[in-house]
């Protein structure tokens, strides 16, 4: 395209801006490129790169020795147990649900389909903050199985069960989103295939559908991942506060934060970032050694 | 042994893709489903293939009723308009896979499947290619692929949809002639599925042209050209029978290598 259009677009050029050098259709205004290259520049320097900055040295503001302390502290360290628990039970889960959800909406035909797939959405469209009163409705004292859970001595809201249980719903679409439409766009013919040449639902599974969505369902999971250790609102609502007990990583930043406790709050979300960014760095890592292979499960 | 299809309907929803087909072809034919877009050839052909349910109807095939196997059982292998292909595998595992998935006791050992992968390789003139990815082939080459992974399986009856549909002029009518003397060679019955009468015409042993999900003639080329059985076969046959005349729709998008239009003489 540009090699073909280029002399014609370089005679105009010439004729009526004889100052610019002949320019690409898609090409846009020198000054327009570097105006918009630094509005991003700033943009990204000043809301993301700044903030996760602003984190690191407060954390260190005392020194490393007080940000180890604080990191230390008991109730610190029963948050940080706390978060990984939590995401170790929910993003398994979700890594599960969001499968079965993607397979079942991109392998079969059914009714409801397009009504399933907004449902998936409803987490992100709802606060998470009501997500979790929605919790508290059916599953607290007060609420609709209240009564039946104290009967049979179960705790869920004010405890590690409701905490999982709204880190679930509020992180749910992340694999799903990631999977549908790659799945769609697959379609369901290799899985045919598969079946013709004799191959039975398990080995369809991990042989054909599987390897071609992996990298996908990676992302989703790291993505699920990096939510489920940073969910606030909902979170908040179930988890009751107890200090070394039911709060979470976020929840003790809010606590410490609360308390004027800086340098720990500071130091307990470095620790929250610090996951974050593992968590893009390994996605990069595995970006960037499999891109051959990334490529090839997206064309044919 | 043949292959008798009784009175085979099927519907999508409301909408009557097959009104009750019957047919018989004998062992070892090349049976050409020939017909208009939409015409039911697929529905016909994956309802032989295990992937679609017949509403009603017989089918019986080696001695077996066909439909009460599954797909997986039935060992028919199935050729893809689009390949199909598993994008992720390389041809040679592409070409293995219906051997390596094989419970234990009936897997061939490594080896063994390495060398039946060769010798397929060999067959579809792709010697070399084995460990290149199906997006690094030509149009002409994936359908090769196809082809010898569904000849891997030692399938009773092979299936083709369109085979040649997205192929150009030039490789349709090169693999034309391989895959009628590859037929003649292997023995197997085959259907084939094609909307080019000159394709079924010049390929098959019996032709069945299909219209709005029935058949209005079986027959050979020969019969059906000297004496088609209504108006509408004789329109659909005389369309273009002009030689050499291709249909525009040949999309050739794909693109095309130098290997494609070497002959296919050999086999
Ligand atoms: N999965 C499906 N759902 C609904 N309608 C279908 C489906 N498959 C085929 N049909 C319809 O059945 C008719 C026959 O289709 P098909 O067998 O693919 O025809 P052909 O292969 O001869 O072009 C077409 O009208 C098509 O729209
Ligand atoms: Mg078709």
């Amino acid at each position: 395209m540009t090699t073909t259009t280029a002399p014609k677009m370089k005679r105009v050029a010439m004729k009526t801006i004889p100052i610019l050098r002949p320019r690409a259709p898609t090409d846009d205004h020198p000054l327009v490129k570097i105006a918009l290259s630094a509005i991003a520049v700033v943009f990204i320097g000043l809301f993301l790169f700044m903030p996760l900055l602003t984190v690191f040295s407060e954390a260190l503001a005392q020194g490393w020795r007080m940000a180890w302390d604080a990191l230390s502290e008991p109730d610190a360290i029963e948050a940080i147990k706390l978060t990984l628990l939590v995401a170790a039970i929910a993003v398994p889960l979700n890594m599960v649900f969001g499968l079965a959800a993607s397979w079942c909406i991109a392998k079969f035909d059914f009714r409801g389909k397009n009504l399933l797939i907004t449902l998936i959405d409803i987490p992100f469209s709802v606060s998470p903050v009501v997500s979790g009163l929605v919790f508290v409705l059916i599953f607290g004292l007060q609420g609709w199985l209240g009564q039946w859970l104290r009967d049979n001595d179960m705790k869920i809201i004010f405890a590690l069960p409701g905490i999982v249980l709204a880190t679930v719903f509020v992180t749910f679409p992340f694999v799903a989103r990631e999977l549908i439409p790659l799945m769609i766009d697959q379609g369901k013919d290799e899985e045919e295939a598969a079946a013709t040449l004799g191959a039975g639902g398990w080995s369809t599974f991990f042989r054909v559908t599987l390897p071609n969505i992996k990298w996908a369902l990676l992302y989703g999971v790291l993505l699920c991942n990096a939510r489920a250790m940073g969910e606030f609102g909902a979170v908040s609502v179930v988890s009751g506060h107890i200090r070394g007990l039911t709060n979470t990583m976020p929840l003790h930043v809010e606590v410490l934060y609360n308390d004027y406790q800086y340098v720990g709050a500071f130091a307990v979300a470095s620790v929250l970032a610090l996951l974050a960014l593992v968590t893009l760095l390994v996605k990069s890592v595995l970006e960037w050694q499999f891109a051959d292979e990334i490529s090839a499960t997206h064309r044919h | 042994m043949s292959l008798v299809i009784e009175q085979i309907a099927k519907r999508f929803d409301r909408f009557p893709a097959l009104k009750g087909v019957s047919m018989e072809a004998p062992e070892g034919c090349f049976l050409a489903l020939l017909g208009p877009s939409g015409s039911g050839k697929t529905t016909l052909l994956r309802i032989l293939g295990g992937l679609e349910f017949a509403d009603v109807g017989h089918i019986q095939f080696a001695g077996l009723d066909w439909l009460s196997l599954p797909a997986r059982e039935r060992r028919a292998g199935f050729v893809f308009q689009q390949y199909a292909l598993f994008r992720h595998m390389t041809v040679a595992k592409n070409i293995a896979f219906g051997l390596s998935i094989r419970p234990r006791k009936t897997r061939p050992t490594r080896a063994e499947i390495a060398r039946r992968v060769e010798e397929l390789l060999a067959l579809v003139q792709l010697d070399g290619l084995g460990k290149r990815y199906p997006s690094q082939l030509s149009g002409g080459q994936r359908q090769r692929v196809a082809l010898a992974r569904a000849l891997a399986i030692e399938p009773r009856m092979l299936l083709l949809d369109e085979p040649f549909g997205a192929l150009d002029a030039k490789v349709r009518k090169d693999l034309r002639h391989w895959l009628r003397s590859l037929h003649e060679r292997l023995g197997l019955t085959t259907v084939f599925v094609t909307h080019d009468q000159d394709e079924a015409l010049e390929l098959a042993d019996m032709v069945a042209v299909m219209n709005q999900g029935r058949i209005e003639q079986i027959a050979a080329p020969s019969e059906l050209r000297a004496n088609p059985a209504s108006d509408f076969v004789a329109e659909f046959l005389g369309q273009n029978a002009a030689p050499g005349v291709v249909p525009l729709r040949t999309a050739a998008t794909r693109q095309k290598s130098p290997t494609d239009s070497r002959g296919y003489a050999t086999y």
